[in-house]
């Protein structure tokens, strides 16, 4: 009887995946549900389900439903291996991952080596958010696709516009102590220095990702170098508590960021009464003049109490259901050929392209800043009533960086 | 350099009382019931919770006085319906049971809370710059917390060297049998000082709750380093641990403050380096390394004084 039992136990649950497997098409949500990291994260898994309803009511992928299944990976890449092979167990063959490049470093050779492995049952990994250049240069892999622009496009974007800015003289760095935060530092390094001599770097920082709760010895260190400019790749946590503690401390500088419009973000501006001194890099923003992005925003406003920090997520679901659409068929391989080179009509306005040589997606790049608003800008962010705005658009073709990549494609 | 120097001396201090509040209580329970309480930083993510909670229900200053007469209460609880049963069965046993409590309450404290950080404010009447010094605003809040700590340290002195109450517990510190036989309830003594030592610890939860993170980890961000308190201050002696933590406390701090690293102390003495692996330890600088400093400590003084700075025992 109990090894009817077990075996029973064993049984029924592969049953049920294998059945409902037919009817759903699921993506594993693989990213941080717990820890420092989780504030980002859920918000993350928030948005996805948004999409995956929206491309639901549409029909969802070739008459399939999506569904979003979350994994808590801690933001550890060990910890993520063991998700994406618990996903894969359960015959999902879509992860997408985004907080942390460490973990997407990690994530791209499991999926490379699985897939080389188990030929037939390939699975596909979509990146919505970890930018570190390496994962398409040399990290580059054929499963692998990237919504969101590398670090260097972005910093490229940033420095470009801090060009123009004539009053920095002084410019500290401070980032997260990992693969990302690293490829900030070295880039902003590199990048100033062509552009702009004159500037001088008294600081460079790097400190544990996720695990400070008080930034406030970091502050003062700033303080006392003298910096009027603060460039950051912080997210998440160490985003908002760095500002947090900068808005205790009252230090006024300008500060250059990647993440600022993450939880928690905008609400350490408006704390440390930076307007319009809080500048952020991204794919874009809720103020921009377009219809259907301002229709989007209201609906996941009405719905949720954030805004769309993800502008990179809509335009990967929105094209994944293309993909199915063109190779009609929702099978990995085919759907990872269809991505390639795909042309699409981004969320935010204008064009985007999958380049095929090293899968990072290309799309207009925003800069912007967070402060009081004009009838221009309807959005506020975090019930602050402050809100982003535009400063400068780069188009497309100008965010196009060579890639190194060598990809490996399956035969 | 000088605002730097003072503007890090008040965060280390204040810091370090932070860790004392808790590992005076830790260190206490180590020397009466010779067990290491692993569980010891979960009351204090417990102190943090309960005042976030009643803090919502009542206000901050409610909470401040019931959040830790709650966990002290557990605590109590713990000790006398869990540790007295188990100190049967030894000292691994105890120590297995605080280790496995530790995981109870954070797997706890995530199914009511949830796992991400719960918003756990200033209170208003405390949310202002006390003072600016070298144009650095320094916070109300923190010099709050500077002062609580200051005044239970004072407390917990005068309680454990001025009165009847203190006597009986050191003397049952070090002859717990000699005591009983005195008449007094040994048993009742140990419930009262786990109980006192775990609402100190949620104390710190409290007042450190909406100046840092209040979420589910919290416990495990902090409770290592408790540890090293204890151990660099020596077992069971609580002015170690009160050096110990402000040393910690301003280890930590200053070097965060520090550029310097080995390239920088020596120069790039070879250009040959810059190209290989040892190129990483080469350039790491101070301020990188200072969340590893209190563990290296940690295990210097294993190696070196055993008995702890202050403490009389080998350990």
């Amino acid at each position: 009887m109990r090894k009817l039992m077990m075996a029973a136990a064993i049984a029924l649950p592969m049953f049920g995946t294998a059945a409902i497997a037919q009817e759903t098409v699921k993506i594993a949500y693989i990213d941080p549900l717990s820890g420092g990291g989780a504030s980002i994260g859920e918000i993350g898994l928030k948005t996805f389900q948004f999409l995956a309803e929206e491309l639901n009511a549409k029909g969802g992928l070739l008459g399939k439903k999506v569904e979003i299944v979350p994994f808590d990976n801690k933001t550890n890449p060990q910890e993520s291996l063991i998700q994406a092979q618990k996903a894969i167990d359960q015959g999902i063959r879509f992860l997408t991952q985004g907080n942390g490049s460490s973990v997407a470093g990690a994530l791209t050779d499991f999926v490379s080596k699985y897939n080389e492995r188990n030929p037939g049952k390939e699975v596909l990994y979509f990146n919505y958010a970890a930018v570190d250049p390496v994962l398409t240069n040399e990290k580059c892999s054929f499963w692998h696709f990237r919504w969101d622009a590398n670090s260097d496009i972005k910093m490229e974007a940033l420095t470009n516009y801090m060009k123009t800015a004539t009053a920095i003289k002084n410019v500290y760095l401070i980032n997260q102590d990992y693969s990302f935060g690293h490829s900030v530092r070295t880039a902003a390094k590199s990048m100033l220095g062509a552009k702009r001599p004159d500037i001088k770097i008294v600081g460079d920082e790097l400190h544990p990702l996720l695990k400070i709760t008080d930034f406030a010895p970091y502050i003062a260190k700033i303080k006392a170098s003298g910096a009027d400019t603060v460039v950051t790749g912080n997210w998440g946590q160490d985003f908002a508590l760095l500002l947090k503690a900068s808005a205790d401390a009252g230090l006024k500088v300008n500060w250059y960021t990647y993440y600022a419009g993450g939880t928690g973000g905008p609400t350490a501006v408006k704390q440390a009464n930076l307007n319009h001194q809080v500048f952020q890099v991204g794919e874009g923003i809720a103020n921009l003049d377009n219809k259907p992005s301002q229709e989007f925003e209201k609906a996941l406003r009405a719905k949720y109490d954030f805004s769309l920090f993800y502008p990179r997520a809509v335009n990967q679901m929105r094209m994944l259901a293309a993909a199915a659409d063109k190779a009609k068929s929702i099978d990995p391989i085919k759907v990872a050929l269809a991505l390639e080179g795909m042309e699409f009509d981004v969320f935010n306005g204008g064009k985007g392209n999958m380049r095929k040589d090293d899968h990072q997606f290309f799309q207009p790049i925003y800069i912007s800043s967070l402060g009081e608003r004009t009838a221009k800008e309807p959005f506020d962010e975090e019930k602050t009533g402050w809100g982003w705005k535009l400063i400068a658009r780069i188009d497309t073709a100008q965010t196009v960086l060579p890639t190194t990549c060598k990809m490996e494609r399956p035969k | 350099m000088l605002e730097l120097i003072v503007i890090s001396t008040l965060n280390g201090v204040l810091f370090g009382m932070l860790l004392f509040l808790m590992a005076s209580g830790l260190t206490v329970i180590f020397s009466m019931l010779g067990v290491l309480n692993f569980a010891h930083a979960s009351f204090y993510m417990l102190g943090a919770f309960f005042g976030f909670q009643i803090s919502r229900w009542f206000g901050f200053w409610p909470a401040l006085v019931i959040a830790p007469l709650l966990a002290g209460a557990i605590g109590a609880a713990v000790e006398r319906y869990g540790l007295r049963r188990v100190h049967k069965n030894g000292h691994v046993a105890e120590l297995l049971f605080t280790f496995g409590l530790a995981f109870a309450i954070e797997e706890v404290v995530q199914i009511i809370w949830g796992k991400s950080p719960v918003d756990f404010r200033v209170p208003p009447s405390l949310d202002f710059s006390a003072f600016t010094i070298f144009s650095t605003n320094y916070p109300a809040y923190k010099m709050f917390m500077l002062l609580v700590s200051i005044l239970i340290f004072a407390a917990l002195l005068v309680t454990l060297k001025k009165t009847r109450i203190g006597l009986i517990v050191q003397a049952a510190l070090t002859h717990p049998h000699m005591v009983g036989h005195l008449g007094h309830n040994v048993g009742r003594i140990f419930m009262l000082v786990f109980g006192v030592g775990t609402a100190l610890a949620a104390v710190a939860g409290v007042i450190a709750g909406p100046a840092l993170v209040t979420q589910a980890n919290m416990a495990g961000l902090l409770g290592p380093i408790l540890f090293v308190v204890v151990v660099v201050g020596g077992l069971g002696s609580l002015p170690g641990a009160f050096v110990a933590s402000l040393l910690i406390g301003l280890v930590q701090t200053f070097a965060v403050s520090m550029n310097g690293s080995l390239s920088g102390a020596f120069g790039p003495l070879s250009p040959d380096y810059a190209a290989t692996w040892l190129a990483d330890i080469w350039n790491v600088t101070i301020a990188q390394i200072a969340p590893i400093m209190p563990y290296v400590l940690l295990v210097l003084i294993l190696i070196f004084r055993p008995m702890g700075l202050l403490g009389t025992r080998d350990t």
